[in-house]
């Protein structure tokens, strides 16, 4: 092949140039039709207008996306530890499974938005209810991979461990929780992108009357203030914000997979 | 012995090993062969009939037996040693037979079966299908079994690398002398290995035949090239023919002159 990349390095570029380019043209384009349509700032604010906006709120901007992070980190880990917990009694018995599954599947359904303002009334606005908010949206992913993995478990490893006399403990510390992992590892991905988007729901609904506000109540801030460039400003900020969490438990993910469960 | 309506039903399974015999089963698929191994090691229950081992029922024996699968069901977590050793970090006892360390006993049976130590450090992904059988074997051996089911374990692999197999795991039982009770579609590899062939029928599933094979052991791989080898295979393929229900049941069997001319 006459066009065959020649390293590693070319390939990237190959893939890493074209959407590149295409970011660079809509941003023009973008530009352009604010200029040629003169579209008014509050409506629809220019590229470079929101890039003013995020250099100058910068240090407010980079305040709530940490203030965000650490309520989505914490709700993620919350649904993280408890969706394994619950999972371990799912994979115990199949009554407890059938019993309880349409419960798990309330959380999955239920409109976070139409739940918060509960949640708000039960814990009070604040750092709290945010956490739980953001843990109840990302429990669901968690507890049905998990469970799914600690179940379909080869029935001759089930055999081979009987055989040997294995305890129902054993069984599921040697067995069930190291087969659950990869699939652990798919519900943590989806979970961890659901995370920001509970952070963010929970800081627009109790994200008031705090010192260190979040995200979430920065957009709803400047949307009642017709800051629109700075509301831009604060979405840019909560997607570079759920694209490194997801990322990182992206890496984390792929890094247990390849070391220890043979996927490439 | 009946069994339940999903799998194979067993009836007329007369059939009682004695300690330290190696036997074969063979028969057409579905013929209940499996089902009769996991009866065995206690893993199903018999819904009518008596099967004993070592006097008691199968799930009461104090007879430690160890089972290997035709899949090698290795864990891919862990390494060759950890799969070896995972028989030994299971049950109550948790500790090794004979005051043996169980790192050194799991040293120990890695090498019993060709693999080398550098082996035990790798990932049964970094393991040919022959390598992986071989730490399946390790596995079952390391408990130091009185009683070893295998179902077909050699059945995904190339036939020299059967061949070779066999070769091994006979060395290993007549080292050991352990009862084995040995399932496959093999004729040669049966005969080859076991002291006595039972041929099984299918629906329901019943012992047509127990053939003898008088051949003394160490048996080397010359055997094969045996007239004798080969009259015995052909006629536990006649048997299995007839339990496959394949009409034509006198089949001509290869004798010396044969084998002369080839």
């Amino acid at each position: 092949m006459p066009d065959a990349p020649k390293s590693k390095t070319a390939l990237l570029f190959r893939s890493v140039a074209p959407p590149l380019i295409l970011f660079v043209v809509l941003l023009g384009l973008w530009q352009f039709c604010v200029w040629w349509f003169e579209l008014k700032p509050f409506l629809v604010p220019g590229p470079i207008r929101v890039a003013s906006a995020a250099v100058s709120t910068f240090g407010k901007l980079a305040a709530a996306t940490k203030v965000s992070a650490a309520a989505a980190l914490s709700g993620f880990a919350a649904s993280l530890i408890t969706g394994v917990v619950i999972a371990f009694f799912f994979s115990q018995s199949r009554l407890i499974r059938i019993s309880c599954y349409p419960y798990a599947i309330f959380l999955q359904t239920v409109p976070i938005v139409a739940i918060a303002p509960l949640v708000i009334n039960w814990f009070g606005s604040g750092f709290r209810s945010i956490v739980i908010i953001t843990f109840v949206i990302s429990l669901f992913p968690i507890i049905t991979s998990t469970t799914t993995g600690m179940t379909a478990v080869d029935p001759e490893l089930l055999d081979l461990f009987r055989l040997n006399r294995a305890s129902r403990w054993q069984i599921w510390l040697k067995l069930r929780l190291p087969n659950a992992v990869p699939h652990l590892i798919t519900g943590a991905r989806t979970s961890s992108g659901l995370s920001v988007v509970g952070a963010l729901v929970g800081e627009y609904f109790a994200g008031f009357g705090v010192n260190d506000y979040g995200l979430g109540f920065l957009i709803g801030r400047n949307t009642s203030q017709m800051r629109t460039d700075e509301l831009f400003a604060a979405v840019i900020a909560s997607t570079l914000l759920g694209i490194t969490i997801f990322g990182a438990v992206s890496i984390v993910g792929a890094f247990i997979l390849n070391r220890w469960y043979d996927v490439k | 012995m009946s069994y339940g309506d999903a799998l194979p039903s067993l009836a007329g399974i007369d059939l009682s090993v004695a300690k330290g015999e190696f036997v074969s089963i063979v028969g057409p698929s579905g013929c209940g062969k499996s089902t009769l191994l996991k009866l065995i090691a206690g893993l199903r229950t018999a819904t009518s009939g008596r099967l004993t081992v070592d006097g008691a029922e199968p799930g009461r024996s104090q007879c430690k037996a160890a089972f290997v699968f035709q899949e090698p069901n290795l864990l891919p977590w862990r390494t060759v040693a950890g799969n070896v050793r995972l028989p030994l970090e299971l049950g109550q006892s948790g500790k090794a037979s004979n005051n043996v360390e169980p790192d050194e006993l799991v040293e120990r049976t890695i090498q019993l079966v060709g693999l080398s130590l550098h082996d035990a450090a790798k990932r049964p992904s970094e393991l040919s299908g022959g390598m992986r059988m071989r730490v399946s074997l390790a596995r079952s051996l390391v408990t130091n079994p009185e009683i070893m089911l295998l179902d077909e374990p050699f059945a995904a692999l190339d036939d020299i690398l059967r061949q070779q197999l066999n070769e091994e795991l006979q060395r290993l039982w007549w080292n050991k002398r352990w009862t084995g009770l040995f399932v496959t579609h093999n004729v040669s590899e049966a005969v080859f290995l076991s002291q006595r062939v039972f041929v099984m029928s299918r629906s329901p599933g019943t012992i047509l035949e127990s053939i003898e094979i008088p051949f003394d052991f160490p048996r080397t791989p010359e055997l094969r090239a045996d007239p004798e080898f080969a009259r015995l295979t052909g006629v536990v393929s006649g048997h299995l023919r007839r339990a496959a229900g394949i009409a034509g049941t006198q089949v001509s069997i290869a004798t010396a002159e044969a084998t002369e001319d080839a």
